[in-house]
């Protein structure tokens, strides 16, 4: 394997040295355990939101602590779930007398170790919430799986509940705000090539060179079905229809259109997908009112691409325009 | 014949060497159904373990395993940090205090760590997962412990049966965890979280005696 690394064990630590590094001005990296914080905090008076999971999938979720986000992330080793005990520490350093919401992916490591987190957290008295999100159309959501997996509802969740966080509504209100994004997002997720965890050495599983690989999650597993490689357009149309008809958004419906990289795959592939999914959504009479194009919820160095839908009310995109100052999202300020 | 905390820390320390030998091993198998790294993450925690036993020699039974529980909560991360830290914090809740265990304490203390697994992950038998392991393992135990046999003869039968369920993993369509999101596709692979539960119980077979 070829990575810019130095070895493999340090991977997570000399990553998150680089982020203090660079962002000290307004983020506090703390090590052992591994968080990163607003430098601001604990904001008095405000829900803290915190999110997390293993490292590998950047920005998700340190790239989005800042305002109107995250107030805290916490990594746990590639691909890994973060532990209780480092969940802990992070919510009690951001804990600003008002709560503190969990966003939790839904994976079975996640999940669980945020339980044991929460259930920590508040036998020393801070109040805790969590939400999951699930927004994987790719798994059937049936009594036979884990659940329907967090992917990219994830990124617009911390976004429009950081928003509405920062206007200091309370810790009620946005679990219900959370619960409806997550209501509302539907995704999917192709990849063209596997990744490579540092510690494994070499790729997850191993993807011929004219084979795709459909319905993946964002840790290098394997998805549920295995295609020959198509056209950007029969791609789009293999992603976009499962999550149109699961919902399902309507004629009419307003939408934030979300196309994210998985890590490998450059900028110029992920507008030809774009171009796609926008005349799809126009030929269903579905308006795209927002988007989001780039690398957000990645899977280390995977080539690839998943598509979020999430429908729109006023709230929402109020919520969505609203000011916001991480090293990832900016606008507003 | 008695179980002591010497024999206890043998086991952990010789668990520990296993899954650092069958680190690789343990991850190709994740790799198949998983995201490649249990075995990485299974040997970082018991070298967690190891490293706090040297303070702990001279405690308890109850105090060695819920050093363990905690060791493994706070470094192997995933599924694997809380389920197999439930197993070891269930089993330190019966053996407190205690420096001995007859062979019917510590099957009762497995059983309990066992029912502890099932309950935080929500799991039941044929779901391929490490409970596929541990079941068979902890049921060939309680008919060996209240038969004759003695206790090197009822670690191995639970050995066995905890190979033979591991193996019995391999046709499964995983319904928990990661597999179950390959659907179908995770038949034909063995489960690694029942193959380090396997070698949890060969490494007592050979420890505890």
């Amino acid at each position: 394997m070829k990575k810019l690394i130095n070895h493999p064990k340090d991977v997570v630590h000399d990553s998150l040295k680089g982020v203090e590094a660079t962002h000290s001005d307004f983020l506090k990296v703390h090590f052992e355990p591994n968080y990163i914080i607003r430098k601001n905090a604990p904001i008095n008076g405000k829900v803290a939101l915190l999110s997390g999971g293993g490292s590998g999938h950047e920005p998700l979720h340190g790239g989005f602590v800042g305002y109107g986000m995250l107030d805290a992330a916490c990594p746990g080793e590639v691909f890994t779930s973060p532990t209780p005990d480092q969940i802990l520490e992070a919510t009690k350093a951001v804990a600003g007398g008002a709560g503190v919401l969990h966003i939790v992916k839904n994976y079975t490591g996640d999940v669980l170790n945020f339980e044991m987190a929460a259930d920590l957290a508040k036998s020393e008295g801070v109040m805790v919430e969590s939400v999951v999100i699930n927004d994987d159309v790719a798994v059937e959501d049936s009594l036979y799986t884990a659940g329907r997996r967090g992917v990219g509802t994830t990124v617009l969740a911390e976004k429009i509940v950081g928003a509405a966080a920062e206007e200091k509504l309370p810790l009620a209100d946005l679990v219900k705000l959370c619960r409806k994004v997550n209501a509302n997002g539907r995704s999917m997720g192709v990849a063209l090539t596997s990744c490579v965890v540092p510690s494994a050495g070499k790729s997850t599983f191993d993807l011929p060179e004219d084979e795709i690989e459909i319905g993946i999650g964002i840790h290098g597993e394997p998805g549920r079905k295995r295609e020959k490689i198509k056209t950007a357009r029969e791609i789009t149309e293999l992603l976009v229809g499962p999550i149109v008809k699961d919902l399902p958004f309507k004629k009419g419906d307003h939408v934030i259109a979300f196309v994210n990289g998985m890590g490998g795959t450059p900028l110029i592939e992920l507008y030809i997908i774009y171009n796609e999914l926008a005349k799809i959504l126009n030929s269903y009479g579905i308006t795209i009112a927002r988007n989001l194009i780039g690398n957000y919820i990645t899977s280390l160095e995977m080539q690839g691409c998943s598509i979020t839908l999430l429908k729109m009310d006023e709230q929402i995109l109020r919520l969505w325009d609203a000011p916001v100052c991480t090293t990832t999202l900016r606008w507003g300020i | 014949m008695v179980i002591t905390q010497n024999k206890i820390i043998k086991w952990l320390v010789t668990y520990a060497d296993i899954l650092n030998e069958n680190k690789t091993y343990l991850t190709e198998l994740d790799s198949e159904i998983g995201d490649a790294d249990h075995g990485i993450n299974m040997d970082r925690g018991f070298q967690a373990v190891i490293k706090n036993l040297h303070e702990n020699r001279e405690a308890d039974i109850g105090t060695i395993l819920k050093t363990t529980a905690m060791a493994l909560i706070s470094s192997v991360g995933g599924a694997s940090g809380p389920l197999y830290g439930t197993l070891f914090l269930e089993m330190s809740r019966c053996t407190e205090g205690k420096v001995e265990l007859s062979k019917i304490e510590w099957t009762a203390a497995l059983e309990a760590g066992v029912k502890g697994v099932a309950k935080r992950g929500k799991a039941f038998a044929g779901d391929k997962t490490m409970l596929d392991a541990l079941l068979p393992a902890v049921k060939a135990l309680k008919e060996g412990t209240y038969g004759t046999e003695e206790l090197p003869l009822a670690l191995q039968s639970a050995y066995k049966a905890a190979e033979q369920g591991m193996k019995d993993t391999i046709q499964m369509v995983a319904k928990k965890g990661r597999a179950s999101y390959l659907g179908e596709r995770s038949a034909g692979h063995q489960d690694p979280g029942a193959t380090s539960s396997f070698l949890m119980l060969k490494a007592a077979s050979e420890a505890l005696v």
